[in-house]
């Protein structure tokens, strides 16, 4: 077998295929209840996109490096315990050095561990395939994740709070003046759930291979 | 190799748990002390918050050995005990019955010798413990000011707690209501009425922990009322038999 380069055509689409054509969240419809819970503002968004970016792509490695040590029948406990591992790991690390951050983080912790995204890939890529792909196809599931994230926390937190990151974009633009008032509702969960149907609902609008033939 | 033998499947699991239970450890052991110094730093930093001085964590040490003159320990009966209020984790108190319960209050002397009582307080969010510091202004009634802390309430909604916004209304509510009985301050679903002074606006989405912080006031601060009952100053007693005397009058 012939060595394939690092970044050759399959590879590549380990890393752009999520972002789009097979999005854990708006395609697989995975990890939404993260997606729901943390997207009331962007920086919170940021912070769980980046944890689960680490913890998937090492985790991902991780059991791909065991993939043939792993007895099939606790495959899932095994990793599991690795997932809940390293997210424990992290945890710890923040609060001694980056108290500011793990503040932040508070419940995501646990969220990053019951994420069926990260368990998905792990099953589904990570125990059949070698450790760089491993690694990309974390890469990119956790930017495929993130910036669905992202999306909807900016569009969130600016209708519904006028900031973004915690800056007052909405007052310092004057628009209150004119009448303008926050939408209360967008902080709440269900507005969640209707800014990730608009994202799939356009995603399937310009996407041709999503559109379903009848 | 057969990976799927029971012996194989027994011996990898205990394997497995030995290095993630070492791994997990090693790395609390390593990083306990830059935890624990986290948290020491903070609440010198949310103690000086309440009444109303904004430092750094990292420059809390400093301020708070200039501010906070007492750090005193209370029985349930007011009594004054031996020990210093800042050992006391207020977790494991909580856990006790009242009458053993040890009740830490700090006593602060700002730059201008106003003196304010600091208590405080621990209770239960939605998901997790909400703590905070409330400072009680000589008169022992009005709120000098507040602050709030929580471990893992609802990003967004519940664990704004921790927002000016939610704390700044605190400032200048009173605990007792006219007549002199213990009120406390109630943190109130759909805003409080323009002017009150025993209420505060909850946070939209947060019901369940702005819930917890109206409970988390009322039961903390009831526990040092014999205290500050004792260290009330004396012209409030006369303003309220004025008010009784007014009273008979109509």
């Amino acid at each position: 077998m012939s060595r394939e380069a690092l970044f050759s055509k399959k590879n590549k689409l380990l890393l752009t295929d999520p972002l789009d054509d097979n999005n854990p969240i708006t395609v697989q419809v995975l990890g939404i209840c993260s997606a729901l819970a943390i997207t009331v503002q962007l920086e919170a968004a940021v912070v769980m996109a980046l944890s689960v970016l680490f913890v998937l792509s090492v985790a991902n490695v991780i059991v791909s490096l065991m993939r043939n040590l792993i007895p099939s029948r606790i495959r899932i406990i095994v990793q599991l315990v690795v997932i809940a591992t390293l997210v424990i790991l992290v945890d710890e690390v923040l609060k001694a050095f980056v108290y500011d951050v793990s503040k932040e983080l508070t419940v995501f912790v646990g969220l990053i561990i019951t994420n069926c995204i990260i368990m998905g890939r792990l099953v589904a890529f990570a125990s059949a395939n070698p450790p760089w792909e491993s690694f990309l196809d974390g890469l990119g599931n956790s930017f495929g994740y993130g910036w669905i994230l992202v999306a909807v926390a900016f569009i969130r937190e600016l209708l519904g709070s006028g900031t973004l990151f915690g800056y007052p974009v909405l007052e310092n633009l004057g628009i209150y003046e004119h009448g303008y008032e926050n939408n209360g509702m967008m902080i709440l969960p269900p507005m969640a759930l209707v800014t990730v149907g608009i994202i799939i609902w356009i995603q399937r609008m310009r996407n041709n291979k999503l559109i379903e033939s009848n | 190799m057969n990976v799927n033998k029971n012996s194989y499947t027994i011996g990898f699991a205990s394997i497995m748990v030995i290095i993630v239970a070492a791994l997990l450890a090693y790395a609390s052991i390593l990083l306990t002390p830059y935890q624990d110094r986290n948290i020491e730093l903070e609440k010198k930093q949310n103690i000086l918050q309440s009444v109303g001085i904004e430092v750094e964590r990292d420059n809390s040490e400093l301020p708070y050995s200039k501010y906070i003159k007492e750090e005193i320990v209370l029985n349930d009966n007011g009594n004054i005990l031996d020990g210093s209020a800042f050992d006391i984790d207020l977790g494991d108190e909580l856990k006790k019955d009242i009458k053993n319960q040890k009740l830490p209050l700090y006593i602060s002397m700002l730059e201008d010798s106003s003196k304010y009582f600091i208590i405080p307080l621990r209770g239960k969010g939605l998901w997790g413990p909400i703590w905070g510091y409330i400072a009680l202004k000589e008169d022992i009634n009005t709120v000098f000011g507040a602050v709030f802390a929580h471990e893992k309430e609802t990003p967004g909604l519940g664990a704004e707690i921790n927002q000016t916004f939610f704390q700044e209304p605190f400032k200048d509510q009173r605990i007792f209501n006219e007549d002199n009985e213990f009120v406390s301050i109630t943190v109130k679903k759909g805003g409080a009425p323009e002017g009150s002074i025993h209420a505060v606006d909850a946070i939209s989405g947060g019901t369940i922990t702005s819930d917890g912080v109206t409970d988390m006031i009322k039961e903390r601060v009831s526990r040092y009322l014999p205290y500050l009952e004792k260290n009330k100053p004396v012209v409030n007693d006369t303003l309220v038999s004025v008010n009784l005397i007014s009273k008979v009058d109509e």
